[in-house]
C-alpha cells in the first residue's frame, strides 16, 4: 500500500501546481478509501465471522467499533483534522512535505487501530464525542493474550511486533534487527487453558533482545523484566511503576522533524506497550492508565512547544497517580474505617496494598481489632502482608487457605482487595478470593471488597477460564519430607500443573464494594463506569 | 511357665503396637494407611482372644475394652482402632448369644418395653461359660480380617458404575481408596482428574504422580484454585479419615471448602469410604478439627514468635453437602449411615 501511495504522490505532485488543491485533497481521500476497501475485502470475511462470534452485548455508552461500516469515520475525521493546518500552509507545501504528511496520517490511523487492540475500547479524542444513547453494536477486538490457540492470531501478533520496529521511525530510516520479541510458551498446558500463554520465569523476554536496544526505552526494558520476574506485583504497584516509566520516556523524548508530538509520541509508545504485554499481560488498571495517557497526549495542541508539552504531560501523570491512587486510597480508608468496630476479627487474603493501608489507618485511629491473614501456595503473598501488619503492631494470626473452615467461625468481617471490577459486577482478584467469599457466605460473614474506581473495566466475564493468566508451572513444585514428587513433571506425559493467577467472584458473594466514590453494591459498577465516561 | 510366657509375649506385642500408634501420629500424615491399622488392630485382638486368660464372655469383653481404651488414648485421631474394637465386641456378643441359643434379634434391639421392665440387667447375661466360645470368636474375627482385606477391591469394583467417559473428576489430597477406584475405572474409560494438592503437606502431588503411571490425564492445582475450576468439574470423589455417626465426615483440611464449592455448582460429591471407617462419634466431640500440626511447616520466618499460626489437619464436612457414600457393601446415602452403624456396633459399645 505504501508503494502505491508513493507512486500516487509522484503523479499527484506533478499535477499539484496546476490543479485546485481542494479537489486534490478529495481525490486523494477517495483513492485512499478505495485502497482501504480493497484491503478490507481480502481480510474482511474471515475476520468479520470471527468478530461476530465474539461480539458482546451492545453497551449503550460505547460506540467503539471494528466493523467496516465505521471504518470510514476515522478517515475523514483524521483527514479533516489534518486539513486545517494543511490549508493554512498550502502555498508553502512541497512534494516531500505532502508525502510526509500522508505518511503521518497513515501512521496515526495504524496507531489508533492498535490503540483499539490494546484498550479494547476507543476513547481517543480524534473521534467526535459520542452520545451515550448511541446503540451501535459493539464488536470488540479480542485481546491477543487470550488467543494463543489460534494460529492466525499468533501470526498477526508476530507481524505486528515486527512492524512496530518501523512504525515509530518512518520509512526513510532503515533500522535493521531489533524488534519486540515474541515470547514462547513453556511446558505442557492444561487443555482447558490452551488459549492462554504460559511463560517460564527462567526465560525472560529480555534474553531475546540484543544490546543496545534502539526501539525500546531502557526504563521500559527494566520495567518489563521486573514484571516478568514478579519483582513488581500487585495492581497498584504495577500501574504506578508503569506511569513513572512513561514519565521517564516522555522526559527523554524528542520530536523528530516534521512530526507532531501528539501523534508521534503515541506511536512511540505502542512498541513499548507490546513489549510490556509480552512480559506480562496488562492488568485492567494498567490498561486504563495507558488509555488516559494516550488521550492526554492526543489532546496536546499542535502549536504547543515541546518543553511545554512535556511539562504538561508530566503534570498529568502526576495528578493521575495522586488522584486515582493516593487520594483514592485515603477516601476508601475513611469509608472503610467506619465499618471497623472495636473487638472485630478481620480476615484478609494475600497482600493487597489498599487493604493493608486501611488496616494500618484503622489501627492508628485506635480501633481495637485483630487480623487473620489467609495465605495460599504457591505465591505466599500473605507473608508480606503479615510482615507489614506486625511491624505496625497489629495482632495477627496466620493460616493457609485450606484451614479456612477452621478459622471462619471466629471471624466477624472479611476485607478483600480487587484487581479489577468487571461491568457485570464480578470481582476479578487473586485466585482464592472467590473461595474465601464462598465460605464466608456459608458462615454468614460479611464480605467487603475495596477497590479504586480506576480499576473498573468494561469487560464482562462469568468464569475464570476465558480470560486469565497462567503463571510459571514450576512454582508448584515443592519438597516435603525430602521428596519432590513433581520434580520431573515435564517427562510424565499425562501430568499437567496449573498455576492460575486470577479468578472471578460472583456478585452474590460480595456484600459491599468500598470505592473512592462511596460504598456501593457490586451491581452498581456499570453505573460508575457510565458516570465516569460522561465526565470524560 | 508357658502361660506367663504367653502373657508377657502378648503384653509386649500390645506395647509395641501402642508405641507405633503414638509414633505414626507425629509424622507428617500417617505412615501407614487406615486399612493397615485396622488389620493390625484386628490381628492383635485375635491374639488377645487366643492368648489372654478369660473364663467367660464378660471377662473377655472387659480385657478388650481395657486394651482398647489404652489404644485409643495413644492416638485419638486414628479412629479405626476404636472401630475395630467395637466390631470385635459386637462379634463376641453375637457369638455368645448364638451359643446360648437365643435369637440375635431380641438381644440387639433395646425396645422401650424391655428397657423399662428389665432395668439394665444385661450385664449378667455374659457370665456363662461356653467351651466353644473361644473358637467361634476367633473364627468370626478371621472372617472380619478377610473382609478387611477385600474392602479396597470391593470399592474399586463399583468404579465403572459411577464414572463415564470424558468426565472431569476432582479430588483432594491422597486417598488410597480413591486411587484404586480411579485406576480401576481408567482401565476401561478415559477421563481427566484434577487433584488439589493439599497444602501444607501436598499429598496431592504423590496422588497425581501415582495416577499418571496409569496414563490418567491429571492436573495438579493449588488449593486456592478449587472454586475457580469447579465449574468444569463433573464429579468430586474424595476419601476420608472417618465417617461420623450423623453421616458427616472428618476429612483432610480443605475438604469443607471443596464440598461447599461442589454444592454451589451442584456437582455431586462422592465419598469412597470402607466400612471400617464408620465411627459412632458425633461432630461435637473433641479432636473434631484439631490435631494441629507443628506450624513451622507453614511459617518459617522470624516473626513466628509474634503471630499465632494454625495448621489444622482435619475438617468437618456436614452430611448435607455429601451426595453418596461408596463402601465395600455398596452405595448409600448419608441419611442411611446411622442404620448401617447400628448393624455394625452395639449401642453399649459406643463409649468404650
Amino acid at each position: 500500500m505504501m508503494l502505491i501511495s508513493a507512486a500516487m504522490t509522484l503523479v499527484v505532485g506533478h499535477e499539484l501546481q496546476s490543479a485546485e488543491p481542494k479537489e486534490e485533497k478529495q481525490r486523494l481521500r477517495k483513492e485512499k478509501k478505495q485502497h482501504k476497501k480493497n484491503k478490507k475485502d481480502d481480510r474482511g470475511p474471515p475476520e468479520k465471522e470471527k468478530e461476530k462470534e465474539k461480539a458482546s452485548v451492545p453497551a449503550p455508552s460505547k460506540p467503539a467499533t471494528q466493523s467496516p461500516a465505521h471504518k470510514a469515520a476515522p478517515v475523514p475525521v483524521n483527514a479533516s483534522a489534518s486539513e486545517s493546518p494543511v490549508a493554512a500552509e498550502k502555498p508553502a507545501k512541497s512534494k516531500a512535505e505532502l508525502r510526509a504528511e500522508r505518511r503521518a496520517r497513515q501512521d496515526s490511523e495504524r496507531a489508533s487501530k492498535q490503540g483499539k487492540k490494546e484498550g479494547g475500547q476507543q476513547s481517543t479524542s480524534s473521534k467526535p464525542k459520542a452520545t451515550p444513547n448511541e446503540l451501535q453494536p459493539v464488536v470488540k477486538r479480542l485481546p491477543d493474550h487470550v488467543q494463543v490457540d489460534d494460529p492466525v492470531a499468533l501470526k498477526k501478533l508476530a507481524k505486528k511486533l515486527e512492524r512496530q520496529q518501523k512504525s515509530g521511525q518512518g520509512c526513510s530510516l532503515n533500522i535493521t534487527g531489533v524488534k519486540v520479541p515474541l515470547r514462547s510458551d513453556y511446558g505442557y498446558k492444561v487443555s482447558l487453558f490452551s488459549h492462554l500463554h504460559q511463560y517460564s520465569r527462567k526465560n525472560p523476554p529480555t534474553q531475546q533482545i540484543s544490546i543496545p536496544v534502539t526501539v525500546i526505552h531502557p526504563s521500559i526494558v527494566r520495567l518489563g523484566l521486573q514484571y516478568s520476574q514478579g519483582i513488581i506485583a500487585g495492581s497498584n504497584a504495577r500501574s504506578v511503576a508503569l506511569l513513572h516509566a512513561f514519565k521517564q520516556v516522555i522526559q527523554d523524548y524528542s520530536t523528530p522533524p516534521n512530526e507532531e508530538l501528539s501523534r508521534d509520541l503515541v506511536n512511540k509508545l505502542s512498541p513499548y506497550i507490546s513489549f510490556l504485554s509480552q512480559c506480562r499481560p496488562l492488568s485492567a488498571s494498567m490498561g486504563n492508565a495507558i488509555k488516559y495517557i494516550k488521550k492526554e497526549i492526543s489532546n496536546i495542541p499542535s502549536q504547543c512547544k515541546e518543553e511545554e508539552a512535556k511539562r504538561i504531560l508530566q503534570e498529568c501523570i502526576d495528578s493521575y497517580i495522586n488522584e486515582k491512587i493516593i487520594l483514592a486510597s485515603e477516601a476508601i480508608s475513611k469509608y472503610a474505617i467506619e465499618k471497623i468496630s472495636d473487638g472485630d476479627v478481620i480476615l484478609v487474603y494475600g497482600c493487597s496494598s489498599l487493604v493493608n493501608h486501611i488496616l494500618c489507618e484503622a489501627f492508628e485511629k485506635q480501633r481495637k481489632f485483630r487480623v487473620i491473614v489467609v495465605d495460599s501456595r504457591p505465591r505466599l503473598e500473605g507473608r508480606e502482608a503479615l510482615r507489614r501488619l506486625v511491624k505496625k503492631g497489629i495482632r495477627c494470626t496466620y493460616v493457609l487457605i485450606s484451614a479456612l473452615s477452621y478459622i471462619l467461625p471466629e471471624v466477624s468481617k472479611v476485607f478483600l482487595g480487587a484487581h479489577a471490577l468487571l461491568a457485570n459486577g464480578y470481582v476479578m482478584s487473586r485466585v482464592g478470593t472467590s473461595q474465601i467469599a464462598l465460605v464466608a457466605k456459608a458462615y454468614n460473614v460479611p464480605v467487603l471488597v475495596c477497590c479504586e474506581t480506576y480499576k473498573f473495566c468494561e469487560r464482562v466475564q462469568t468464569d475464570s477460564f476465558v480470560s486469565n493468566e497462567l503463571d510459571d508451572p514450576d512454582d508448584l513444585i515443592v519438597t516435603r519430607n525430602g521428596k519432590t514428587h513433581l520434580e520431573n513433571w515435564q517427562t510424565v506425559k499425562s501430568l499437567g500443573l496449573l498455576n492460575l493467577v486470577y479468578d472471578v467472584t460472583p456478585p452474590d458473594f460480595v456484600d459491599l464494594v468500598i470505592t473512592d466514590l462511596g460504598m456501593i453494591p457490586c451491581t452498581s459498577v456499570p453505573v460508575v463506569l457510565r458516570v465516569k465516561n460522561v465526565d470524560q | 511357665m508357658p502361660g506367663a510366657d504367653k502373657e508377657t509375649d502378648l503384653s509386649e506385642r500390645i506395647e509395641s503396637f501402642l508405641s507405633e500408634l503414638k509414633r505414626c501420629g507425629s509424622g507428617a500424615g500417617s505412615l501407614r494407611g487406615s486399612a493397615e491399622t485396622a488389620r493390625e488392630t484386628t490381628a492383635l485382638l485375635r491374639r488377645i482372644t487366643a492368648q489372654a486368660r478369660w473364663g467367660n464372655a464378660g471377662e473377655l469383653m472387659e480385657i478388650i475394652r481395657k486394651e482398647g481404651r489404652r489404644m485409643t488414648a495413644a492416638q485419638p485421631s486414628e479412629t479405626t482402632v476404636g472401630n475395630m474394637i467395637r466390631r470385635v465386641l459386637k462379634i463376641i456378643r453375637e457369638e455368645y448369644a448364638r451359643s446360648r441359643g437365643s435369637s440375635e434379634e431380641t438381644d440387639q434391639q433395646e425396645s422401650l418395653h424391655k428397657l423399662l421392665t428389665s432395668g439394665g440387667s444385661s450385664e449378667d447375661n455374659f457370665r456363662q461359660h461356653f467351651t466353644h466360645l473361644k473358637a467361634n470368636v476367633i473364627e468370626a474375627i478371621n472372617e472380619l480380617l478377610t473382609e478387611l482385606e477385600g474392602t479396597t477391591d470391593n470399592i474399586s469394583m463399583q468404579a465403572l458404575e459411577h464414572i463415564h467417559s470424558n468426565e472431569v473428576i476432582m479430588t483432594i489430597g491422597r486417598s488410597r481408596t480413591v486411587e484404586a477406584f480411579l485406576k480401576d475405572a481408567a482401565r476401561k474409560r478415559k477421563f481427566h482428574v484434577i487433584v488439589a494438592e493439599c497444602a501444607p503437606f501436598c499429598q496431592g502431588h504423590e496422588m497425581a504422580t501415582s495416577l499418571c503411571k496409569e496414563d490418567i490425564e491429571t492436573t495438579v492445582i493449588p488449593d486456592a484454585a478449587i472454586f475457580a475450576v469447579m465449574s468444569r468439574v463433573n464429579k468430586v470423589i474424595i476419601g476420608t479419615q472417618t465417617v461420623l455417626a450423623n453421616g458427616g465426615l472428618r476429612a483432610v483440611n480443605g475438604t469443607h471448602t471443596l464440598a461447599l464449592a461442589a454444592k454451589h455448582h451442584s456437582t455431586p460429591l462422592i465419598v469412597c469410604a470402607p466400612m471400617f471407617k464408620l465411627s459412632p462419634q458425633v461432630p461435637d466431640t473433641p479432636y473434631n478439627h484439631t490435631k494441629l500440626k507443628s506450624v513451622d511447616t507453614i511459617l518459617y520466618i522470624h516473626i513466628l514468635s509474634k503471630v499465632n499460626a494454625h495448621c489444622p489437619v482435619f475438617d468437618y464436612v456436614p452430611p448435607e453437602l455429601i451426595t453418596l457414600f461408596i463402601s465395600n457393601i455398596g452405595g448409600n446415602a448419608p441419611s442411611y449411615i446411622y442404620r448401617l452403624m447400628s448393624e455394625l456396633y452395639h449401642p453399649e459399645d459406643h463409649e468404650l
